[in-house]
């Protein structure tokens, strides 16, 4: 197998707490083509029963891909990037994420296994907030194409 | 909006299907937004070199607007609790002003006691089932 298993179990932290941002939100919202007013208004949001503008529910998905690329960028674990496709994909959520939150996170190496000549990394990024307590948890299973090496 | 009450979801109810376009413009701010540059997803030249038949959607895009149909049809974005899927198939974005379609449905599978439920998606395009295994726990109004 191309990817080194004695990386499993290993830990990456953020190297600093992601600020989850209304703007950042908004450009999230509009990318998606999902314009809910409790993405964008902050009126709206706490009509609904939110401290603030809440993210979609796959925005932490910003956060996966970071840490995702800095296992990725590590160059001992052996990924070629441009082999990689996205197998599957979990969040779950303790509450929705607001704008304001200040998350630590830390992705982890939760699987590394070969099937069918691919490589199948798994990588689950653990967010809390200010208040150490948890927000969100984002899985993601990344299949690395096996091919002519 | 008014959010779906709990007491007025039964096991078997469907979330009424839709559809969603996904163009090469919707990519390229998906990719600046979501931070996933893949050049599979705008770079025809080196999907292609990679195997692929053209440009694809990020699976992610295709999982948002799966997310859509949830949150709309429980009137309440907030309403996400759990939620994962495979990506079984891609979503092929040729270079016209069309784009592609995804076509994203689902049913209610269970009704649990803490007032979620959990909910079954489909997600289709192009005559192939983009997501399998997509599955939703989602907080309903009591």
């Amino acid at each position: 197998m191309a990817i080194n298993p004695d990386y499993l179990g290993r830990e990456y932290p953020a190297p600093e707490a992601y600020e989850v941002t209304r703007g950042k939100i908004r450009e999230f919202a509009e990318a998606i083509n999902d314009t809910d007013p409790v993405y964008l208004d902050p009126a709206a949001a706490r009509a609904a029963g939110h401290p603030d503008v809440i993210a979609p529910p796959t925005f932490p998905v910003i956060l996966g891909m970071a840490g995702s690329a800095q296992a990725i960028g590590d160059p001992d674990l052996g990924v070629d990037f441009s082999r990689v496709v996205h197998g599957d994909q979990r969040f779950s959520h303790s509450r929705p994420l607001y704008a304001g939150d200040l998350l630590s996170s830390t992705t982890r190496i939760t699987g590394i296994r070969s099937l069918g000549g691919n490589d199948l990394l798994t990588l689950e990024t653990v967010a809390d907030d200010a208040d150490g307590e948890h927000v969100v948890t984002a899985t993601m299973m990344l299949v690395v194409r096996g091919g002519d090496e | 909006m008014s959010r779906l009450r709990h007491a007025d979801v039964e096991v078997g109810t469907e979330l009424p299907e839709r559809t969603f376009p996904v163009r090469r413009l919707d990519l390229v701010r998906y990719a600046g937004a979501s931070g996933d540059f893949n050049p599979i997803h705008w770079n025809e030249r080196f999907a292609k070199s990679v195997g692929l038949p053209d440009v694809i959607a990020h699976g992610m895009f295709t999982m948002a607007q799966a997310a859509r149909l949830l949150t709309d049809w429980a009137g309440d974005p907030g309403c996400v609790v759990d939620y994962s899927v495979r990506f079984s198939a891609p979503v092929v974005v040729p270079d016209d002003d069309e784009g592609a379609q995804i076509t994203v449905g689902g049913k209610v599978k269970a009704k649990n006691d803490d007032g979620t439920v959990n909910v079954l998606l489909t997600a289709r395009s192009g005559g192939a089932k983009v997501l399998s295994q997509s599955k939703a726990v989602v907080r309903l109004a009591r």
